[in-house]
Order: structure tokens, then sequence, then C-alpha cells
């Protein structure tokens, strides 16, 4: 139940990482019966300690000297736009912010929680049936999930009811609400919670874009709108707004969390054990290469060497260490550019995101303090599946929110001027108050394909503190994601006019703009570790289950084959308990490969 | 008696632990020249579900608040008390013949239990609730010397010896106070036992009265630290109160409308008991362990027999009801910050606790109408806003939430200003505190959990 400094006695599953993923995978197997150690190579988290008040709500020493995040210091990654460049190390968390520590990414996230669009679970066969195969570009890796959207509703829902998520449905079994989003797909129940209440500028939003004939809803919200218990027994209080949600623990207990919402619960299991600060390095492999006996890992309070054996190996780190973990372990082939061949780093995707800004006049207070990580008005209407993309001419899509976040005073004072205002003075005081207390951004939070070119491998030159050769990332954005980001931009100006705007600033990405890893982007990396039907394309079968090692899964947004519109966390916990249920239902019962290639 | 101030150590502690200090070290000294036997020889089969009865005994009575030390074994003892006149150690109540109680008949278990007499014939501290044990049944007691005779494992460990400076580790006075103070069995079972027909209340008043031992704490003591009243049939004294350990109030379990349960519902005082959290108020301070090693665990039956027993308990002061006022809701929402205290309460409070004093359910305790607000004395308030307190993590209620403590942003001034906002808003009516008293207060709470300690969520 409590860390220990020597390995402990053989569990019946391993789990790497004590994120939502590897906590979800806990609890079902503990449930399963099964004993279970999770490894965590950061430290333990606790709302009384990193979310006590008001030390939590410490913008210095929260978003920017990242207290929850990676610390690159021990590992890092190399980043490269082209193949033919020479990488080098992200040394300053920037552009993605990996967490660390027990709750992972899923304590210092937002709390956005969406499902998915039919199209996304099968984008490469809607995109063929809508507009033919030769829609498709050259070097674009378009690829389906192999589970439809019914197969995976019942998943969602239990991670919807487990997070205490706020929203408005549109259709539960079959029955039309006349409210939410009328572009989502059937659910089996509502919401647990109502959704959040409208910021003000989610209210302007919401009324210009239903003027303009678009389809706004609430946008579905881990915070809770009002005090929650879930099935666990886990409780959370309700959200006031105060802001602090990406980058912190929430210290109100509203914003879900694998600290809050799962791992009190399974504390308190005796088949469970947590054992903090162990950096794994490897999956250990028997001679025969296809069967996983047990994980090396550095015990960072000891600095020793230890091996914990177990049968059944759960990958469930952060997307990149998913990459690099199989990578440094030599399970499936890595993918080479070149021949198109190999599934470990294939298919690596991001996110296409800009932020507009837009002013209104100084009778209209926007409050930008004021502000929930997960709450907002959304349109999908340039997302949804019906969306005719062949006119607009590219692959993908994007929802457009007004999700105020709660912008704290740093960062409101680093964005204000530039771009030809003043930096300092007067001229640049006045307009960083406009911009706090009458300005609000829009974003459009787009899609990314998976390119031929685009890809994670091992580094040949730097190496992380344990003597490992780095991970290496090759990005770069692509001309597909381009135009979808601009086009969506250029409809967020039309919204901005109709919502009297004295002022507007559109920020799309530009045509030949190279991915820039200084400036903050999203966090929501994927790919790498894909799932599919086809082990020459992919990592994982349907079930997450490693191809070429059958007691290996691997859990995580690396099992996405492309990037998609909504934040990723909702398909990533949905996809975790859809393969923890077939783990129970068929796995245990016969261990071995769910699919036969 | 006055010696016995109180204890420091863990917050798991009992409350009880300053009584106990004057009980503990006796058992202890059991002598390891007399002759033993193997504690689990007779291994002859028992009544099935005896031990598990035994052990439920065990947890109505909280045997392991005082005699579990965390990271010691189970019922071996060794939880510290400092005291002025040196430090002693809870006793090995486990069944080993040498360390712990192995060798105790039924017979003895049952005197040092019941009437605080120790195999060796010497006199047990009072602190060892022997005067509310003696109200337990003959069956209660054969299972819970079962149970601890072969349903918990022999610990051979020694707690760490005693230093009590003589003449204040001699005995022999405490005989003369259980003579004085504590009754038969027999007297203590008739009393305990013929006031209800009604069995859920006499199930009742056998919990509280009995094993359960509410009133070591809840009921005032004389300056001789005996119990003012033993039972409901005392008459109102009992339960209406205690004093304040270790900076706690233990607020009156009797129907005071403002102070006492008066209005509470009997499923409010089951959830508490349960869960350490209901819709009127949560757990803190003292109460806490009592709930993590005991009530918690207690059948459904029984907490609603102890709810349905304690809500007929009259009040044992008349007061004015409390009616919620909404005037301090209208200042705060109108931006009226013009109370002393009241910027301090947005700024610090109301994120949980709401401008309008009611919490959140079970999440966040409400503050208006709250008890233990209202109580004469706001020690509890102000050693809360100072220390913060964390609810604990039970099969019952995995969530353990924590307030967390003031003592390094706010000073005394600004602690007095928004306690006595708090005890004067809401239609709480209460007195407002001086800024002396929180210093006082400041300088004499146990110390607070260290991180390693909180809760993990």
């Amino acid at each position: 139940m409590t860390d220990q400094t020597f390995p402990p006695a053989k569990p019946d599953v391993v789990v790497i990482g004590a994120g939502w993923a590897g906590s979800i995978m806990a609890k079902e197997l503990t449930e399963a019966g099964l004993n279970v150690t999770m490894l965590e190579r950061g430290h333990d988290h606790s709302t009384a300690v990193e979310g006590t008040y008001p030390g939590s709500i410490d913008e210095l020493r929260g978003a920017v000297r990242k207290r929850l995040f990676q610390k690159l210091a021990r590992t890092s990654l190399t980043i490269r736009n082209r193949p033919d460049q020479t990488a080098l190390p992200y040394r300053q968390l920037a552009a993605f912010l990996p967490g660390e520590g027990v709750g992972g990414a899923g304590l210092h996230w937002s709390g956005c929680h969406f499902r998915v669009t039919e199209d996304d679970l099968r984008l490469r066969s809607a995109t063929i049936e809508r507009y033919g195969q030769k829609f498709i570009p050259k070097d674009m890796h378009l690829q389906d999930y192999g589970i439809s959207y019914g197969e995976l509703e019942p998943f969602f829902d239990k991670a919807e009811k487990v997070f205490g998520t706020s929203g408005e449905a549109s259709s539960v079994q079959g029955q039309k609400t006349g409210r939410g989003n009328v572009f989502a797909l059937d659910r089996s129940s509502h919401f647990p919670l109502p959704p959040m209440a409208d910021t003000f500028s989610a209210s302007v939003f919401r009324q210009a874009a239903r003027e303009a004939g678009f389809h706004p809803y609430s946008m579905p919200a881990a915070n809770a709108s009002q005090p929650y218990t879930n099935p666990y027994g886990c409780q959370m209080g309700p959200c006031n707004f105060c802001g602090y949600c990406s980058g912190y623990a929430c210290y109100l207990y509203s914003k879900a969390s694998p600290n809050v919402n799962i791992l009190p619960a399974l504390r308190q299991d005796k088949r469970f054990r947590l054992i903090t600060q162990a950096q794994v390095l490897e999956i250990l492999l028997d001679d025969t290469r296809k069967r996983a006996t047990g994980v090396r890992y550095i015990d960072l309070k000891t600095d020793s060497e230890q091996v914990i054996e177990a049968d059944l190996v759960i990958l469930s780190a952060f997307q990149l260490h998913n990459v690099h973990l199989m990578l440094t372990s030599g399970i499936g082939k890595p993918y080479d550019p070149v021949s198109q061949s190999g599934t470990i780093g294939r298919n690596f995707t991001y996110q296409t995101i800009t932020s507009s800004r837009v002013w209104l006049p100084e009778n209209r207070c926007t409050n930008q303090f004021v502000g929930a990580g997960g709450a907002g008005v959304a349109i999908d209407d340039f997302n949804q599946p019906g969306f005719d993309r062949g006119r607009a001419g590219f692959i993908g899509g994007s929802p457009v929110w007004v999700n105020q976040a709660g912008l704290k005073p740093i960062a409101a004072a680093q964005g204000s001027g530039g771009k030809g205002s003043p930096r300092w003075g007067g001229a640049y005081k006045a307009a960083m108050i406009d911009q706090y207390r009458h300005s609000f951004s829009i974003d459009a939070h787009g899609s990314n394909m998976a390119y031929r070119d685009v890809y994670l491998d091992l580094d040949p030159t730097w190496r992380n503190a344990y003597g490992q050769p780095m991970l290496r990332m090759t990005f770069t954005w692509k001309d597909n994601d381009i135009r979808m980001n601009q086009y969506v931009v250029r409809q967020i100006g039309d919204i901005a006019q109709a919502m009297g705007a004295t002022r507007t600033s559109l920020n799309s990405l530009l045509p030949g703009q190279l991915f820039d890893s200084r400036i903050y982007q999203t966090t929501h990396l994927s790919g790498g570790v894909i799932l599919g039907s086809n082990p020459k394309t992919s990592a994982l079968n349907r079930y997450l289950q490693s191809w070429d090692v059958p007691n290996l899964f691997v859990i995580g947004s690396s099992a996405f084959p492309q990037g998609m519109g909504y934040n990723p966390t909702g398909l990533v916990a949905a996809l975790a308990y859809w393969s923890a249920y077939h783990i129970r239902q068929t796995y245990l019962r016969n261990p071995g490969p769910m699919v036969h290639a | 008696m006055s010696l016995f101030l109180r204890s420091t150590g863990t917050k798991r502690t009992s409350p009880l632990r300053p009584l106990l200090t004057m009980g503990l070290g006796l058992l202890g000294i059991v002598a390891a020249t007399l002759p033993t036997r193997p504690a689990q020889a007779d291994d002859a089969p028992l009544p099935a579900g005896l031990i598990e009865e035994g052990h439920y005994q065990a947890v109505l009575g909280d045997c392991a608040a005082c005699h579990t030390q965390p990271g010691r074994p189970p019922y071996s003892g060794g939880m510290p008390f400092k005291l002025p006149i040196g430090t002693i150690y809870s006793t090995n109540i486990s069944p080993d013949p040498v360390h712990g109680i192995g060798h105790y008949t039924e017979a003895e278990f049952a005197r040092a239990v019941q009437l605080g007499i120790r195999k060796d014939g010497s006199a047990l501290y009072p602190a060892m609730p022997y005067p509310s044990y003696a109200r337990l049944n003959k069956a209660d007691i054969h299972a819970l010397y079962v149970y601890f005779q072969r349903g918990v494992t022999p610990q051979p460990v020694d707690p760490p010896a005693n230093g009590l400076i003589w003449p204040l580790s001699m005995r022999w006075p405490l005989h003369i106070w259980r003579w004085l103070f504590s009754p038969s069995i027999q007297s203590a079972q008739l009393r305990t036992n013929n006031q209800f027909s009604d069995p859920i209340l006499a199930r009742g008043a056998y919990l509280v009265e009995g094993p359960g031992h509410c009133g070591a704490c809840h009921s005032p003591r004389s300056i001789t630290l005996n119990e003012k009243a033993q039972t409901a049939k005392d008459g109102p004294l009992f339960l209406s109160g205690g004093g304040v350990v270790e900076q706690w109030v233990v607020p009156s379990l009797r129907q005071e409308n403002r102070t006492g349960l008066g209005r509470w519902s009997e499923q409010d005082i089951v959830d508490f008991l349960r869960t350490g959290r209901s819709r009127t108020g949560a757990s803190f301070g003292g109460m806490t362990p009592v709930i993590v090693h005991s009530a918690h665990a207690f059948k459904e039956a029984d907490l609603h027999a102890i709810a349905r027993y304690l809500m007929q308990l009259a009040p044992a002061r008349k007061e004015t009801p409390w009616v919620y006022d909404p005037t301090t809701t209208d200042m705060l929402r109108r931006a009226d910050l013009s109370q002393p205290g009241a910027q301090t309460y947005m700024d610090r409070c109301a994120a949980c606790h709401r401008t309008d004093g009611a919490g959140y359910g079970t999440v966040f305790p409400p503050l208006a109408g709250n008890p233990i607000v209202m109580t004469d004395d706001a020690t509890s308030l102000i050693h809360i806003i100072l220390a913060g307190d964390s609810m604990h993590a039970l099969p019952t209620a995995a969530s353990a939430f924590t307030m967390p403590g003031f003592a390094d942003t706010l000073s005394d001034r600004e602690v007095a200003d928004v306690v006595s906002f708090i005890r004067q808003s809401w239609g709480n009516n209460s007195s407002p505190v001086k800024e002396s008293t929180v210093k006082h207060i400041r300088h004499s709470i146990p110390q607070a959990e260290t991180p390693d300690q909180l809760p993990k969520n």
C-alpha cells in the first residue's frame, strides 16, 4: 500500500505510469482480483500538499516554474522539423508540457472532456466514402481505429461517471433533448452533472454563433458543476471558476484527476501498491522476445537499479514515454520513413491549434481572471462529419470555442503588447488592462494528420541522465492542416464581427510555417504506438495489445492513429476502460493474442 | 491530577489520551515472572462467528485507539503519552503470554476491563474507561476475551519502558478513586439496561454508555476527573459537552438547538459516524480517530440505535432556536466587506464554505448553524483555522478532504476577526473572540500533520 525502497514480491501486473490511463487500468485489474504494482517516476501528489490554498495558486511556482511538469534535466527529447536536420534537445518546457508525478498530466490538465465524432474513429474509410481515395494527399497516413463508436460508448459513459463530467446531452438513447451539441452522437445516459455556467465571454460567443447560424453548445467539462460522488465513492467539490486549472492541482477537489477520482479508492485496496520515484528503463522480455517478464527501473530514492517481474505489463506513461520505452525495450520494429516499414514511432501526430482574440467595448467586462479549464461554449460546425471538406479542400476539422480558462496575472502581463504595440510604459499598461478586462480569446482547436516524414525514433547523439538514447521528434506543420486552420480562423473573424468586437486579432498558421517548439501549442501529442488491424502499419491490435508481445498493453493517446479536433483525455480514458474490459473478459481467461493477424 | 495536561504525538491519538495517560503503564508492568501458558494452546473449536463478534466488540470499544500505535503491530501498545512527569506508553494487549495478556483468564480479563484491576491486583488508571466498560454484558466480554486470546496475533514486544518519577508513579491511590467513582458491574448494568423498553433505544443506551464510552469525552468531569453523569438516567449533564481536549472543544450530544444535536436528523448522525461527514457537519479534531478506528465500522442497526438514543436526550440548556439570517450573505453579495473579518472570509473561506455559509453537502461543511461554530468556547474554530485539518480515507468514504491551515498567512488579529465574523453571521449570533485568545491557542496547539501524514487525494 505504501512506497517501498526495495523490490516488492512479484505482482500479477505491473503498470508503468500513474496518470489517467495507469490509474484506470490499475483500478480495473485490482477489481478483477489481481495484485497490481504501479510505478511512477515522480513524487506522490495530493490536494493536501500541491493543492493547498493559497500556495497552490502561486503562478510563479505553478505555471511559470513548472511545478507539476516533467523535469527535463533528467529526461527530455530532441526535436527537429525535417529528417534532413539534426535534432537538438528540448531544454525548456514550452510547446508541450508532459506531467511528472502521481496523477501525471491528469493532475495539471484543464478538464476538457470530449468523446469523438463518428468519423474520428474511421477517418480513412469515411474520407474515401465521401471524397474518394484521391482526396487523401500523398504521404498522409490516414487510418481507422477499427473500433466503432457503438463499441466504445459504454466506456465513454463509464469514464464520464468516474470523472464527474459536467455537460449537456443532445441525444440520450435516441431521444433528442433539444439542447447540447446537435452533432454529438447518441449517448446511453446523460452527463453525470449539469453543464458549467457560461462565463460572460462564452455567453457572448453563444449568442453570436447562434445568430450566425452555427450550433453552440456547452463544452463537456471534467470540472464539477456541483458536489459529486463517483461510482468509486470518490467525492468532488464544486468548481468556483477560480481559473487555476491548467498547470495546477485544484484546491477545491473540483477538477477530475486520478488523484481525486480514482486513487482514493485504489489506495485502500490491499492488492494495489504504488511505488513512486521509480524510473522505468526497460520492459524485459524472455528469450523468445514474445513475452514480457517484467520491468527494469531505477529507484530514484536510492539510485539503485531494480527488477520487478509480472505476468502482465501495462505501459501507460505519457505518449512520448510510451514510444520511448517501446524503442528502448526493442519491442516491435522501429518505423523507417524511407521504406515506410516498422510501426514504433509511426503516425506521430499533434493538434493544430491557434488562438485569436477579440476586444469588446469598455462597458462589457470579460474579466479574464474568471474561468474554468474545461468550461466554455463551442461550435462543431467545422468538425462534424457532415461539414463539406471537399469544397474546403482539407481532411480533418476543428471545433471553435471560447474556453475562458482563467488568465493569470503573469501570463496576462506577458501576453499583452508586442506586434507593434509598446511593451512598456503607460500605453502598455493601458493596453494590458483593456485586454485583461474587455477581451477574450476564441480558439480553433483542430486536428492534425499523420504523415510519412513526421515520426518518432531514437536520437543517435543525445542521451538522457540514465544513459539511454533520447527520443527524437521529427515534426512540422503540413499543408492540409494549415489549410484547415486558415479556413476555420476565417469563420472566427465573421463571428467576431457579429459580437460587436471593437478589435480583432486573428491568428492562423501561415503557409510553410514550421513548428516552433519555443511557443506553447498544446500537450495533446498522440500516436507512435498506434492501434489498427494490420501489424505492418500498427503496433497494437484493437484491444491495445501489442502485436509482438501479447502480455503487453500500451494505453494512452500513443494509440491514436491521427490527431483529432477534440481534446484527447476522454478518448484515452474510454480506450483504457475498453482495453481493461477485454482483458478481464477475454485475456485473463485465456492469455495470448486477442486478435490473430 | 492536574499534571495530566495533554499529550503530544501523532494526530491519530484518541481524545481520551490525556485521561489515558493516567491509566496506562499498568498493564505493561505485568510480571514476567508469573507462570505462563501458551496463549493459543487452547485450540478447542470455537462457536462459529465468535472471533468476528469479538472483533466487532473491540471495534465498538475502540481498543485500537490507544493500544495500536501507528507503525507498531496491532494491539502491541507503545503509544506515547508525554507528561510533565515523564513519558508513559500504552500497553501490549495482544495475547503474547510474556509481553501481552496471554496469561489472563477470562475472569481476570473481565476484572481488568470492567473494574480496572490488573491480574496482579493493582489498579488501572481510570483513563481506561472501565466505568463505561462495566456495562458490557457477559456475552460481549466473552467474545472480546476470545478475540484477544485467539483472534489477535501475539506480539512479543514490549512498549518502551515508562519513565515516571516517584512518588507519582505509585498506583495505590487509584484504588480509592476506583472505589469512589467506579460502579460495580451489577449496578452499572442495571442502571443502563433498565432505562428503555424500546429495544432500539435500549441497544443505543448500551452502546453509548457502555462500549462506545462516549461520555469519556462528551460528559463534563468533576475536579476529581470522574464523569459527572454516566447514564441518561443520571440527568442532563450526561453528554452535555466535555472540556477542551488538545485545544478542541468537545461538544454536547444532547438536543440543544444551537450547540447540540437539536437540528441533526437520525440520518445525519448515522452519516457522520459512518463516514465522518454529513450535510450538517464534518468530523475534525479528536473525533476523527474515533471514526477512523471505530464508528465507521459499526453495523447500520447499531448506528441507528445510537442516533435514536442521542435524539431523546433532552437539552441541558435552553437555547434560542437558530434561524438563518441572510444579512451577511446579502452584504457579501453586494461586495460590502466593511465588517471586520469579511475580507478575510471572502479571500480564504468563501470558496468552500460559500458566501451564504451553507458549504457544499458532505464535501465542505456548513458554517451557518454549525453547532461547533456556536459553542461558548470558540477554541475549535480558532484551532482549525490556524492548523487546518483533514478527513481520513475510510472504506465508507474514500475521499479525505483537507482544510489548509492559515497560521502562516493570517495574523492573530485577522484570525480573531474572521472567527468573530463567522460566529456572528447567518444567524449564528455568538460572542466575538479576542486577539489574545487566538495568540494563546496558536502557541498551545499540538504540532500539525507532516506532509507524509496528510491524505493523498
